[in-house]
């Protein structure tokens, strides 16, 4: 035996050192989910490389502000013009845009939505990757001692990057979007499909689970569906580069990130993401949805005093929007979010009112004003307006009616 | 491909090199962190495995199937490290590299520029090959194996090992 083992020494370390690994591999996929942490070895690592690329990371930026602020100066003075010049068109966009934003909020409120805001992040420097094509994670210069914590979500101007894997004293592990491992709930912005975002080992984004038979355009921008629970809900994701069919009955959606994540230099590390229902202007006390509806939509009318005696039928007239169509459908078009509270009720030219006439005598309608539920908000949103114009004004100091109230006509 | 001898050699003809401490740490450390910090700026300089090429280099001017084979052992469970991926994948198949190169250098002459393209490239492919087979057999990793982006990989590190070797050779000292 003896004999044995030293003819084949080296053999029998390589089969030694070989073995180590093997059990080594095969408890880590027994625990696998590292609940108990960062192995010491990566920490050992980490920590070893990672001060060594941040002083490159530093130098190098050192250098470069260097010759970008102090000697290359070329071209500033028309670049400072163009500038300008941006700021103007879009301090106009802005305006614009603040009026649209101020209509979703309303809306969104109608509807009884909650939104996601970003509400703190930290700016990170990207140091390292793993330098490997089989992983894609990059280092980030920001750590524990910073506030991040794994599963947090970065970012950039452009789009989303990935979230933070590992976390170690001043610095993170932040997986890409474009590796095989990595999961992002996504939705297509006009179609409104919802798939999850992986990468491949090549190293492309695919969006996937859309069903074959469902029509999705060259170039649709793709959004963050806030599904995963890392992502807030409407960040940009990507446009689609291609679109194949999939043998399985779904579609190969290729994804161009909009993040261009070869050449990350710095990143958002979004740390504190707050929930809450949008603020609009209004009185400070909280309304319902039924009682928002109850002050835009024409409500309907008091019953009026019918004199049995003179026999004579009373009749009203209500519209009732029978076929929503796409202007009553699409609550940004909706009536009731486009304006403020108060202000008289518009109509789209689009809707065209069915006109019916009742008698006192016929059946009773029945009017269900929204609850606080969003999918009854946004019944409530749709078709079912009742035309004004033809009504005597409510009165002001009239009554709110419950939900589910029933009024006789 | 004419221009490549694979030279058989005896034992007794082929010189064994050593390495000072200082460059038989810093090399590999050196090598290590371009390999991460590089890929930041340019993601295709990724294929190149500049911690695989010193493996190699180093097992093959050593000559010692041990020091080769524990080199790319070491080199292999850091850059594990360094992904986010098990620890032990790139340090099997850097063991094997390295005891598989430090075996090769024993038998032929690998000083000159065609059997060096050779060898780094035929070792980039073993390499990747137990990569593949550990990760797809032992972890469950799904993972295809890509041949034209391999094989080309393989041609690049090949090249890259041409240059890297005539450099490394300033540090080698003959025993």
């Amino acid at each position: 035996m003896e004999n044995f083992f030293s003819r084949y020494r080296n053999a029998s370390i390589l089969v030694l050192v070989l073995f180590a690994q093997v059990l080594g591999l095969a408890v880590q996929v027994k625990r696998t989910s590292e609940s108990g942490g960062t192995r010491l070895i990566r920490f050992w690592v980490v920590s070893a490389i990672t001060p060594l690329e941040k002083a490159l990371v530093y130098t190098n930026q050192g250098l470069r502000n260097v010759w970008r602020n102090y000697l290359y100066l070329r071209g500033v003075r028309h670049e400072n013009r163009d500038l300008k010049a941006q700021i103007e068109r879009l301090h106009l966009e802005q305006v614009r845009l603040s009026e649209d934003a101020a209509q979703a909020r309303r809306l969104q409120a109608l509807l009884g939505f909650k939104e996601q805001f970003i509400s703190q992040t930290v700016a990170a420097q990207v140091i390292g990757a793993s330098g490997s094509d089989q992983s894609h994670v990059i280092y980030i210069d920001k750590g524990a001692s910073d506030g991040i914590k794994p599963d947090m979500a970065v970012i950039t101007p452009d789009g989303i990057v990935g979230k933070v894997l590992r976390v170690f004293h001043a610095s993170s592990q932040v997986l890409l979007i474009n590796d095989p491992s990595s999961g992002v709930g996504a939705i297509l912005e006009s179609s409104r499909l919802q798939g999850i975002l992986q990468g491949t080992a090549a190293g492309e984004t695919m969006l996937r689970y859309i069903m074959s038979d469902e029509k999705v355009a060259l170039g649709e921008r793709v959004l963050t569906s806030g599904g995963d629970r890392i992502f807030p809900k409407g960040l940009s994701v990507g446009a689609v580069q291609q679109i194949n069919p999939g043998s399985d009955g779904f579609l190969n959606i290729r994804v161009k990130p909009a993040g261009n994540l070869s050449r990350l230099e710095e990143v958002l590390v979004v740390t504190r993401v707050v929930e809450s229902a949008p603020q609009t202007p209004g009185p400070s006390t909280p309304l319902r949805a039924a009682d928002i509806l109850a002050e835009r939509l024409p409500s309907v009318p008091e019953k009026p005093p019918v004199v049995p005696a003179q026999g004579a039928a009373v009749t009203q007239t209500t519209t009732t929007k029978q076929s929503a169509g796409t202007a009553a459908t699409n609550p940004s078009n909706s009536t009731a979010a486009s304006g403020t509270a108060g202000t008289p009720p518009f109509r789209p030219a689009a809707v065209r009112p069915q006109t019916t006439r009742a008698t006192a005598t016929a059946k009773p309608a029945v009017v269900k004003p929204a609850a606080n539920k969003p999918a009854e908000a946004r019944d409530a949103v749709k078709p079912k307006e009742i035309d004004s114009a033809e009504q005597p004004a409510k009165p002001a100091d009239a009554p709110p009616q419950a939900p589910g109230e029933e009024v006789q006509r | 491909m004419t221009g490549m001898p694979i030279v058989r050699t005896n034992r007794k003809e082929i010189e064994v090199y050593r390495f000072g401490p200082i460059v038989s740490l810093l090399i590999p450390l050196l090598a290590l962190v371009i390999q991460a910090f590089v890929p930041v700026r340019f993601r295709t300089f990724a294929i190149f495995d500049l911690p695989l090429l010193v493996t190699i280099f180093f097992a093959v001017a050593r000559r010692s199937q041990v020091a080769g084979m524990l080199t790319g052992a070491v080199m292999g469970l850091i850059q594990d490290a360094l992904t986010h991926q098990a620890i032990g994948l790139y340090g099997i198949a850097k063991t094997v590299v390295g005891y598989g190169a430090s075996s090769l250098g024993v038998k032929i002459d690998v000083e000159n520029p065609g059997t060096r393209l050779l060898v780094a490239g035929g070792f980039y492919l073993a390499h990747q090959a137990a990569y593949f087979l550990v990760a797809r057999n032992i972890l469950g990793v799904t993972m295809e194996w890509l041949w034209a982006r391999t094989m080309l990989s393989a041609l690049f590190n090949g090249v890259a090992a041409i240059v890297l070797f005539a450099v490394l050779d300033r540090f080698k000292h003959s025993t």
